[in-house]
Formats: C-alpha cells, structure tokens, sequence
C-alpha cells in the first residue's frame, strides 16, 4: 500500500468522525449544573435560618456539597450523573470531590500510602497547582495595583 | 531457505496446524451482548470473586485455558508450549496466568493485535516441527484497561463519541500438529503503519491504515481472490475504523464490502450498550473468533476467514509526550480445508 500522507489523513477523518452533539451537552449542563448550584444556595439559606451567618455559612455549604459529591461518587452515582451533565457536574464543587474520590478509590489495591494518598489528587492536582498558583500571580498584581 | 514464504510478508503452511479446542470466557455486558450464545462462560460480576481486576483478568486466561484443554481431553503436560499476551504493563495478566500453569511460556505484547500474533506463532511453531500442542491465549479487562490507560471508573466524565469499550474477556484455542481442522493455512505478518493520529480516542482511525495495509498485502501475497474468503473481520477497528478500512482498501482495488465485518461491531449493540464506536482490546477479537467464528466455521457456516487482529502500539507516557498512536495488524487464514 502506498504511504499514507498523514495531512490528508487526518483532515479525511476529521471529516468522518461523528460530531459531538454540543447543543445537547450545554443544555444538559447547564441544568444539572444550574440545580447543583440551587441547590447549594438553599444550604445556604438553610444554615443561615439555623443561626450561622453569612461568612460561616459560605464555609459550612462547601463542606457540605463536598460530602455528597464525595457520598455520591462511593455509592457509584456520580459517573452516571457526569456521564449526561458533563460540565453541569464537574465545574462545580460537587465534581472536585468526585476527581479526589474516585481516584482514590480506584487505587486503594495499591495500598494506602502509594495507592489512595498517592493517586489522589492524580486528576485534582494539575488544578491545584494552577489554581494556588494563578491566584498567587494576581494576588500580586492586585498589591501593585490597589 | 524461506520455502514456505508467499510474497513478502505471506507464509504458506505445508503442514497447516489444525485448531482442535477453543475456550471463551466474557464479562457481564459481553455475556449480553449478540454472541451471547457462543461463549463457554460468562461471568455474573467483572470481579469473579478475586481481590482485583488484574488478578480476576488473569483468571480468566487460565480458565479459557482450562476449558480448551477439557474439551480436547487434554492436560497440560500434552502442549509443547504457551503463547500469551494481554495489555497490562509487563504482560501480567499472561505472566501471572502461566505460573499456574506448568507450560513452557512465550509472552507476546501486540497491544489488541496479540491473539493473531499468537496464533502466527503458534501455528509456525507446530507446522515448523518444533511442537505437537501448543495453546494460544489473550485476554483484556475493561477495568484493568481503563485504569492503565485512561482514567478512574468513578469519575463523571463523558467519554468521546469516537471511544471503543475494552472487551472484558478472554480467548484460548490449543493448535495441533493433527486433526480434521479447522486449519490455519496462512499467516501474514502486518508492518507497523502510523497514520499520525494522535488522539487516543479514536483508535479505530489510527489502526486502520495498517489493517488495510495488512488484508491489500494477503491477497497480493497469497493469490487469493476475494470470492475464496467467506467472511473478512479485523479485530477491533469498531465503526470508524471499519468505514476508513473499507476506503482504504477499496482504493487499492479491492472491494471486500459484502464480506467484511469487524469484532469490535459484533460483539456490543452499540446503541443498546451504549459503547460508543464499538468493542476492542485483546479480549475482543480472541472471544469473537474463540466463540464465535470457531463455532461456525465447525458448523460449516463459514469455510474460509482471513482473521486480522489489530492493535494500538501507544502507551500512556508515549501520549503524553506528544507521539502519534502507530497501528499494527496480523492476518491469519482459518479454513476448514488444508488447501
């Protein structure tokens, strides 16, 4: 068989692959993710109802959503939830949880120290590093500025 | 000399080995799939009552194994040899399944393309004279397969369009010097072709090439036309692959469209299942052929397969460092004629 030009080829399979249906999957997203964050807002409200105010309950609501992602991806829950709400269920701190979660429980057959404390933050950590450090770049920029 | 070599890539068996006993064994969702009636065993949960998916994948090898050596009547001391291959780093799967076994061990590593390799191997080693029995297995683990190579089960991502579902299976079938057949009559042994692709998700398009490369070099090598063959089927191109493997080689002047299928389309109902572009992994085309094909080739509803396994030679620190995914595909002639 002739050589194949690799240009060509990939412009003919770009041509025949199968679309992603993006409509489907923001619309999906942006519910799920929407509900999420509702979701979230009633916590809120919630804790605020029991006495807690503003600051105290904008650090008991993650701690709770944290928990039911990270509930939700050990009963085996959340990849069906990500699998149609795609961004709706990772962007949101429910899907951090699951990216620490399910991780470590995937490689808790490789012990406890280089399986689940060190595969954990396998997915999480790129965010981590990015996140910490991009705050630290405009946390700077911030003091020059003001 | 070479005396048994057709061509340049081709052999000619003089003796063909006949395959004489085949064992299949499946997970849960191929065990629903439309070969469901074909295979030995299926599996009620993907974990078989073993402490983890690697130690349950190679159980799964030396059951395939011990299957194949029940229906035969065989033990282990009657085969000269073991050739096996799976997909996990080191070949663990196959290393771990013969330290059960007391059978001289050749491991193999062709990525999905391994249980042709295999059965190449085999059938020279027994046509050569240098073994009566020998087996050939492979198998694959879906969960062993995703951990390895893409990411952890629980994570709520959504898998690509393009993406194939590793078959959680394995496949054994015990050649011999004698019987009635089927025979492998031909090998030919595929060129690593790379086509560039360098998404991961889309194995069907970065094998293709070298399937097409493989079947166009048969025929040109062995003479056969496309009316000999019954039934053309690649290991696990999956829909994409299928439709540029078609193209492929209809551009080279062969139009194999009515006999031509793929393992990877057989063995799910995509839209049912939900897998995507189809099945693969080295389970794949070792189930399907084990199972199924064997089936009826004994039947006498197929008389001549040319079965071409393909395989994905990538790994994930080769993807990661930016290299494209190089295919590779081995084709070998079962027939239930020695000529």
């Amino acid at each position: 068989m002739k050589n194949i030009n690799q240009k060509d080829y990939k412009n003919y399979v770009d041509g025949i692959v199968p679309k992603p249906t993006y409509l489907k999957n923001c619309i999906w997203a942006f519910i799920i993710g929407g509900l999420i964050c509702t979701f979230g807002q009633f916590i809120t409200e919630l804790v605020m109802n029991y006495g807690l105010n503003k600051k105290e309950a904008a650090t008991a609501t993650p701690i709770i959503l944290i928990f039911l992602g990270a509930f939700f991806t050990g009963l085996g829950l959340y990849d069906r939830l990500g699998k149609f709400a795609g961004a709706g269920s990772i962007v949101p701190i429910t899907g951090f949880a699951n990216s620490i979660v399910s991780p470590a429980m995937e490689f808790k057959r490789e012990g406890y120290v280089l399986g689940v404390a060190a595969k954990m933050f396998s997915i999480a950590g790129p965010v981590l590093v990015y996140g910490f450090g991009s705050s630290v770049i405009v946390g700077i920029i911030y003091y020059f500025i003001d | 000399m070479a005396i048994k070599k057709l061509g340049s890539q081709t052999i000619l068996f003089k003796n063909p080995p006949s395959i004489i006993a085949t064992g299949s064994i499946v997970g849960p969702k191929e065990g629903e799939g439309p070969l469901k009636n074909y295979y030995d065993v299926i599996l009620n949960d993907d974990l078989k009552n073993e402490k983890s998916w690697e130690k349950c994948e190679s159980k799964m090898q030396i059951d395939a194994i011990n299957t194949a050596l029940n229906k035969s009547n065989l033990t282990e001391k009657d085969i000269d040899y073991l050739f096996a291959g799976d997909l996990l780093n080191q070949i663990i799967s196959s290393g771990f399944a013969a330290r059960k076994l007391a059978i001289p061990f050749f491991g193999l590593y062709g990525a999905c393309s391994t249980m042709t390799e295999s059965l190449s191997l085999g059938a020279m080693a027994v046509d050569g004279g240098f073994a009566d029995k020998v087996i050939c297995v492979t198998s694959s683990h879906f969960s062993t397969a995703e951990r390895q190579f893409r990411y952890p089960l629980e994570l709520g991502n959504q898998r690509a369009l393009t993406t194939q579902w590793t078959v959680t299976g394995s496949g054994a079938a015990i050649l011999s010097s004698e019987d009635k057949g089927p025979f492998i009559t031909h090998v030919t042994t595929g060129k690593v072709v790379d086509p560039g692709i360098k998404d991961v998700n889309n194995m069907g398009a970065a094998m293709a090439p070298a399937a097409a490369d493989t079947i166009v070099q048969h025929f040109k090598d062995s003479g056969f036309k496309i009316d000999d063959y019954d039934l053309i089927i690649t290991g696990d191109l999956a829909t994409i692959g299928k439709g540029i493997a078609l193209d492929l080689i209809k551009k080279e002047g062969f139009d194999i469209t009515s006999i031509y299928t793929d393992c990877g389309i057989e063995i799910f109902d995509n839209k049912k299942q939900d897998t995507h572009s189809g099945g693969s992994g080295c389970g794949c085309s070792a189930v399907v052929f084990t199972g199924y094909i064997y089936k009826e080739m004994l039947e006498g509803n197929v008389n001549r397969v040319l079965l071409v396994s393909t395989g994905a030679l990538h790994s994930p620190t080769s993807v990661q460092q930016g290299e494209s995914v190089p295919g590779i595909a081995h084709a070998i002639t079962i027939s239930n004629k020695k000529d």
